[in-house]
């Protein structure tokens, strides 16, 4: 029996075109841009001044506050200069420009350490210098995540292997090619909260995985659980639904019914922060999409320009017209492919048409598709409505705040709608206002 | 910065193939089998009866739209379903003159002077057959038995929900004759199973649920069979099964009552329209001055479905019950 939700639906996964290829590292880009907002939470500051030298894996930013994570050189050489670069999100953040001597020299501060003889607390610390954060693309310091409040009791501890959008297979490759990794990485996360068991939740789609890792895995404590083919089964909240049969209350975390769940890549860095010593780098990208002339998976150092990804992949097949980064559920829309990869893009997606939503646009009749499928079991038609009116008093009722924005409500919307943008619009509204009050 | 530049929306950035056209399309297949059945039990007149009205709809939505310079929306299909569903609710006797105005008043009043697809609130087909029925009780009721013709010697006859009534004389169907067809009647409801397999092909396409037919009619045979006033001397089983499978029933179940435009969203809500509509459809056939109720009962409910979509919010995803 495949476990999973109530709602959802199936999407076509497109995974074809990249997961059968093996994960090729590239490099030698000339220039490597480290943007200091990677994750979420507060901005870091650069330790590193113009003109200095700074090899692979030595830390180049870094905040005292808690939410943040250090950045790391993904490559050695030259600082050249220190100002705004174009971020994926659209905005420009300040960016440590490093010129690469193509030498890759390992700093001394990189070896490796043994986590057995650690307590909970020197792993966390561990984890957060490494500059892990959930790298399936929210991009949560994972130290924040595992230091779990007092009086809480962890349970189930999930790693998120769903990889529910369509096109990307970085985590399926990753599972099939290093495996191993990853669940070493699971298992210095059970010895944090001396756990017995532990989860790795897969998609059905994923038949070759969920074998290997139950190979992998058999008398570990760790259970591999097939999980139905079905979008948004990748969410936080409905991964630990279906492993564990609870739901996180709303407005509430995980923690709150004893769960965790991390993502396949940051399960592997975690072990690599101890195995090697070095800190998050790289990562797997997925370049796919029908403009792309070589899909594949790349190992691609942080800070690379998105073009030289593109071009390593071979370049375009035909003219791109929309380049995403993420998966095309949730992923952002670039303008440009001069922007920097970071530690949360797992994919670079390029379509050779956009979706001509406003020429199929017909006004909503009501199908009540959105809120039979709505993996929250919201209203989008009304949230919809009443946030483009305005009423946001109305959205409260209607519960906005519980949409996770996956998306679904506006990709199977015969009107050509768009619910999810309006429903964006009002939540940012709503969540600015409460800023003004306190 | 660079030459590039690429079309930035928000996400998601891909949609299912479906549209407002597909889904219309769909309902337009679905309603092929009571056309043919219609046709073949009524004659040609039938098809004549149901393009006019079609082509009357979709003439009435042009101009209008034209007029109002309002984008227009004829390609969506929409319209051709109301001209269809217009169609099959009149008798084949009916002249082509009251389908022509009865179809301008569906467009025009019912669904454009409130704003379009979408907006109006009430079905604009049943809405208009329930005009005409009020403006033209005689020519509206005038019901022929099949095969019979439509010309000088056409036979008129009771429907057999006039005679389960008791209001008029008549003959029977016998059930399976009332499920296959051939019985008297609006032109798309005379073969239950024709209605059945275009709603089965609705039910597999997705585009229909269960849930507000089955409630519908599950209700309403039970009602019947409890509280119906049984004179005919078959058995209330029998008697409610002749009442499931005559009159508009199963065409107004299938058909109007899950019209996406005028029913509730909610699950749950779904639900409580079609016990509605079962209710009021037992009601008007058993203490009501028409034999049938179907069509009042559907834009009864569609006037509440506002209503009902309010007060059947769905829980959420981890709802916690509020300690007050």
């Amino acid at each position: 029996m495949l476990r999973t939700f109530k709602g959802g639906m199936h999407i076509p996964d497109h995974k074809e075109q990249t997961n059968g290829v093996p994960v090729r590292q590239i490099d030698g880009a000339r220039e490597h841009i480290f943007l200091l907002h990677q994750h979420i939470g507060a901005m870091i500051e650069p330790k590193v001044s113009l003109g200095e030298y700074v090899k692979v894996g030595q830390v180049i930013a870094d905040s005292d506050a808690f939410l943040t994570v250090p950045l790391h050189s993904s490559i050695s050489g030259t600082v050249t200069a220190i100002k705004p670069h174009l971020h994926p999100s659209g905005t420009m953040v300040t960016a440590i420009i490093v010129e690469n001597d193509g030498k890759y020299l390992v700093s001394d501060d990189v070896c490796p350490k043994n986590p057995d003889k650690m307590s909970a607390k020197d792993i966390i610390g561990v984890i957060r210098n490494a500059g892990i954060v959930g790298m399936g693309g929210a991009g949560f310091p994972t130290h924040a995540k595992l230091t779990v409040p007092d009086g809480k009791k962890v349970t189930h501890l999930i790693v998120n292997a769903a990889e529910c959008e369509p096109y990307i297979t970085s985590d399926h490759r990753r599972l099939i090619e290093e495996p191993e990794k990853v669940i070493s990485g699971l298992k210095i996360c059970m010895k944090i909260f001396e756990l017995e068991k532990a989860y790795i939740a897969v998609e059905a789609n994923k038949a070759d995985v969920i074998e290997l890792l139950k190979q992998k895995t058999s008398s570990s404590g760790i259970e591999v659980i097939a999980l139905k083919t079905k979008y948004p089964q990748g969410s936080e909240k409905h991964i630990i639904k279906a492993v564990s049969g609870k739901s996180v209350p709303s407005g509430g975390l995980p923690i709150d019914i004893g769960a965790i769940v991390i993502n396949v890549d940051t399960a592997y860095e975690i072990n690599e922060a101890f195995a090697t010593g070095m800190p998050v780098i790289s990562r797997i990208i997925t370049v796919a999409g029908d403009a792309v002339a070589k899909p594949c998976n790349l190992e691609v150092r942080i800070g690379t320009l998105f073009s030289f990804v593109t071009d390593a992949a071979g370049g375009f097949s035909k003219p791109p017209k929309k380049i995403i980064m993420g998966g095309p559920m949730m992923g952002m829309a670039q303008f440009t492919l001069d922007v920097p990869t970071m530690k949360t893009t797992s994919a670079i997606l390029a379509f050779s048409e956009t979706e001509a939503i406003y020429d199929d646009y017909s006004p909503c009749i009501r199908c009540g598709k959105c809120v039979s499928h709505c993996p929250m079991k919201l209203m989008p038609l009304y949230l919809s409505r009443y946030a483009a009116e305005g009423d946001l008093e109305k959205c409260m009722r209607y519960n906005i705040l519980d949409c996770i924005e996956c998306g679904l409500c506006s990709y199977l919307c015969p009107g050509k709608q768009s619910p999810l943008q309006n429903i964006r619009m009002a939540k940012q509204k709503i969540i600015e206002n409460r800023r003004k009050k306190k | 910065m660079t030459e590039q530049k690429f079309t930035v929306t928000s996400s998601p950035h891909i949609s299912a193939n479906e549209s407002v056209a597909s889904i219309m399309t769909d309902v337009v297949i679905a309603l092929i089998p009571a056309i043919a059945s219609g046709v073949y039990f009524f004659g040609f007149r039938a098809a004549v009866v149901i393009m006019t009205a079609v082509a009357a709809c979709i003439v009435s939505e042009y101009v209008f739209e034209k007029i109002m310079k309002k984008r227009i929306t004829v390609g969506d299909f929409s319209t051709v379903v109301t001209g269809i569903l217009l169609g099959l609710n009149m008798p084949v006797t009916i002249p082509l003159w009251m389908v022509v105005i009865g179809s301008v008043f569906a467009i025009i009043i019912v669904k454009q002077l409130y704003g379009g697809l979408g907006k109006n609130f009430m079905n604009p087909a049943l809405a208009a057959r329930c005009f005409m029925l009020a403006a033209w009780a005689g020519s509206m009721t005038a019901f022929v038995t099949p095969f019979m013709g439509y010309g000088a010697d056409a036979v008129s006859s009771a429907t057999p929900l006039a005679v389960l009534k008791g209001t008029s004389d008549g003959s029977m169907p016998s059930l399976l004759n009332a499920f296959l067809g051939g019985k008297a009647g609006c032109i798309g409801e005379t073969s239950g199973l024709m209605l059945l397999i275009g709603f089965a092909y609705l039910l597999i396409r997705k585009v229909v649920s269960w849930k507000i037919p089955l409630s519908y009619i599950l209700t309403f045979a039970v009602f019947m069979f409890l509280f119906g006033r049984n004179n005919t001397g078959y058995s209330q089983g029998y008697f409610t099964l002749l009442h499931i499978l005559t009159g508009g029933l199963l065409l107004g179940a299938f058909f109007m009552a899950t019209d996406y435009v005028t029913t509730p969203t909610s699950p749950v809500g779904q639900i409580i329209f079609g016990i509605g509509c079962g209710i009021l459809t037992f009601a008007i056939r058993t203490f009501g001055g028409y034999p049938e109720g179907v069509s009042f009962s559907i834009i009864l409910m569609n006037v509440a479905a506002p209503l009902i979509d309010r007060y059947t919010i769905p829980k959420k995803f981890g709802e916690v019950k509020k300690n007050a």
